[in-house]
């Protein structure tokens, strides 16, 4: 199904947000936004949830930590109870604080690194993936606004058109997709 | 837009626009390489080549050729390794802590800083490894399944902590620094016109388009990460300093240790960005955001923290006494006045009086005296590492055992060549990558750039 997609460029990022704000408030649906740095207060104008990478933070490091404490319960009190000094181990407990730094250790190394190739696949972010956005100079200076026709039935073109004219945007491309 | 309070000096200097921040970060990169540039890195490199020099022989004959002898086992390897950790934890914690504190002037700094950790960290982690002397069996500290029956590491010991303390803060420094680089490659990618050049950014832009959603999980990992860097910065000096802390060695055995490392860490650490910042900022033209205000920041922190040093110094020093433990006062005794007074007077000159003079305002904002404090620092923090190190063991219980150790040329040109690899590593950051955060940068622009704090628009009510 064949559509169009305008692209409106802001040269200053408190514009695009204004006018994202009064167009929404027109009931034009803003598929997305490009932009050199993150604009506060763009995601909820624009109807974009909070990310949920903080839980799987989380998650990441509980399987950290677990993963470290059966490993050290393993390794020092199962298979082969270490004996320093005729203080032998006979539980995990026993000697617990000695395992707390690697225990701390790991936690984090799996949750930074859980969280940060989640983050890298959840954006599609990898070596070699092509650049998505739409013009070279939404990462210097200017910020663009996406409005897709099918998004937007009950309003038309000459409509949207009138609509943008009065926000004041600096550049404004149309491209038909397929 | 936050706005801040009118007296507090702007963070970004002159007229800029976002625009401009793009152009002087990019524009070094994009240009020749000046001459200096070349000098310095072909300087560097003859330096760190000497270095690897250095590392093949000691690897091809045995420890032995370091000045070690059967009482001082422990010299200048390890000093050097506590060194380049301590210096690596500026980056970290200018980019996770200040981040957390919501520190504005870290922007500034952060990525310089942070790309000077990783290096300082590969220069630590090479000590101990080669002080295994056996390199290819390196693999042997990690936990792996192995034909030698149930052999596992000792999860009880120090030395291991470290092993999983450094290689998580390698890693997650590493992480960390990538992931704030990956918005401002795309922004050289968008730039380059060389096909080269854009093939090379493009790859590692890894496809950044600056999505909202995408900005949105940014900022968001950027949170969590420094949140989890933060304590990973302080427990990675407090277990380098079990490495000594939790020996019986009179000297070492101090419940001190931990506090004192990471305050010694950081203030080595922040001199040593001193030192790079100082001379980049003018070889780079990054005066208008980089400047007075915050060498002051950064001389402030330095002043702290060496004040923690030195009230450390000076507890050390009593508690000897005070402990009533023959041995222990005379570790501090002998340090001294003993044959090793002069490392321990540079040491308490460097580190307890320099960063006193910070107080003085007119100093700490005098970039030239910074310089020259910042290397003071850096001898200085040297000198603290071998200090407790030499000195502690080089008196053993017996006074049969009693020793000296003296440098081989092995000892001075590994770490000679640690720091030319360090330089060869950070000009060629300085070449290739965008030095500063820009597109983190813009985003105070507006709240902290001069222009904008001085038109008559700023503190009027939206």
């Amino acid at each position: 199904m064949s559509d169009k997609v305008i692209y409106v460029m802001y040269d200053d990022d408190e514009a695009l947000k204004d006018s994202a704000k009064k167009l929404v408030s027109k009931g034009v649906k803003i598929s997305e936004v490009f932009s050199p740095f993150p604009i506060h207060g763009i995601d909820p104008i624009i109807g974009i949830k909070n990310t949920r990478l903080g839980i799987m933070a989380f998650l990441y490091g509980l399987t950290g930590l677990t993963v470290a404490t059966l490993g050290m319960r393993f390794f020092m009190v199962t298979d082969w109870p270490m004996n320093i000094g005729g203080k032998p181990n006979f539980s995990y407990l026993d000697n617990m604080l000695a395992f707390v730094p690697i225990s701390f250790e790991f936690t984090v190394l799996c949750a930074a690194h859980g969280m940060a190739i989640t983050y890298l696949l959840r954006n599609k972010t990898l070596p070699g993936m092509p650049a998505q956005n739409p013009d070279p100079r939404t990462t210097d200076d200017k910020f663009v606004m996406e409005i897709r026709l099918n998004e937007n039935h009950g309003i038309s073109e000459a409509e949207l058109d009138e609509m943008l004219k009065e926000t004041g945007f600096f550049e404004l491309d149309k491209k038909e997709i397929n | 837009m936050q706005k801040e309070a009118a007296i507090r000096e702007p963070l970004i200097l002159g007229h800029k626009t976002y625009h401009d921040i793009t152009e002087d970060v990019c524009r070094p990169i994009e240009d020749k390489a000046p001459k200096m540039w070349y000098t310095l890195f072909g300087i560097a490199l003859i330096i760190g080549l000497y270095g690897v020099g250095s590392i093949l022989y000691l690897l091809g004959t045995g420890i032995g050729v370091w000045g070690l002898n059967k009482t001082i086992g422990w010299a200048w390897d390890i000093t050097n390794f506590v060194w380049w950790v301590g210096i690596g934890h500026a980056g970290t914690l200018i980019s996770a802590v200040l981040l957390l504190f919501r520190q504005k002037w870290r922007m500034a700094i952060n990525r310089s800083a942070e790309a000077m950790t990783i290096f300082a960290v590969f220069m630590a982690g090479l000590f101990p490894l080669i002080h295994m002397g056996r390199l290819w069996v390196g693999y042997w500290v990690l936990p792996l399944p192995n034909q030698f029956g149930s052999l596992w590491v000792n999860f009880n010991s120090p030395l291991l902590w470290d092993v999983f303390a450094i290689s998580t803060y390698l890693s997650v420094s590493l992480v960390f620094w990538y992931i704030g680089l990956i918005p401002d490659f795309a922004t050289i990618r968008d730039r380059a016109k060389k096909p080269l050049s854009k093939k090379m950014y493009s790859i590692l832009a890894f496809g950044w388009s600056g999505r909202a959603k995408n900005w949105n999980r940014f900022e968001l990992v950027s949170l969590v990460l420094a949140g989890l860097a933060t304590p990973l910065v302080f427990s990675v000096h407090s277990i380098v300093s079990f490495d000594f802390a939790t020996s019986v060695i009179p000297g070492w055995h101090t419940t001190i240790f931990p506090p004192y490392f990471v305050a010694g860490a950081v203030f080595s650490g922040f001199a040593m960005v001193q030192t790079l910042l100082l001379v980049m900022r003018k070889a780079m033209g990054l005066e208008a955001y980089i400047h007075t205000k915050h060498v002051e920041y950064m001389n402030i922190v330095i002043m702290v923290t060496g004040s923690i040093v030195g009230t450390a110094y000076i507890t050390e020093l009593f508690i000897s006494w005070y402990s009533g433990v023959e041995y222990e006062s005379y570790a501090f005794i002998n340090r001294a006045t003993g044959p090793y007074w002069w490392a321990y007077w540079s040491m308490m000159t460097c580190n307890v009086i320099s960063p006193q003079l910070m107080w003085i305002p007119k100093l700490r904002r005098s970039l030239l005296f910074t310089f020259f404090i910042s290397i003071v620092v850096n001898i200085g923090m040297w000198f603290e590492r071998y200090v407790i190190i030499v000195t502690s063991i080089h008196r053993d219980y017996i006074p049969a055992a009693w020793s000296m150790h003296f440098p081989s040329h092995i000892d001075i040109g590994v770490y000679v060549g640690t720091i030319g690899l360090f330089f060869v590593f950070f000009l060629l950051f300085a070449r290739f990558f965008p030095v500063l955060a820009l597109n983190e940068v813009k985003t105070i622009l507006k709240g902290s750039g001069q222009s904008y704090k001085e038109s008559p628009d700023y503190h009027k009510h939206h």
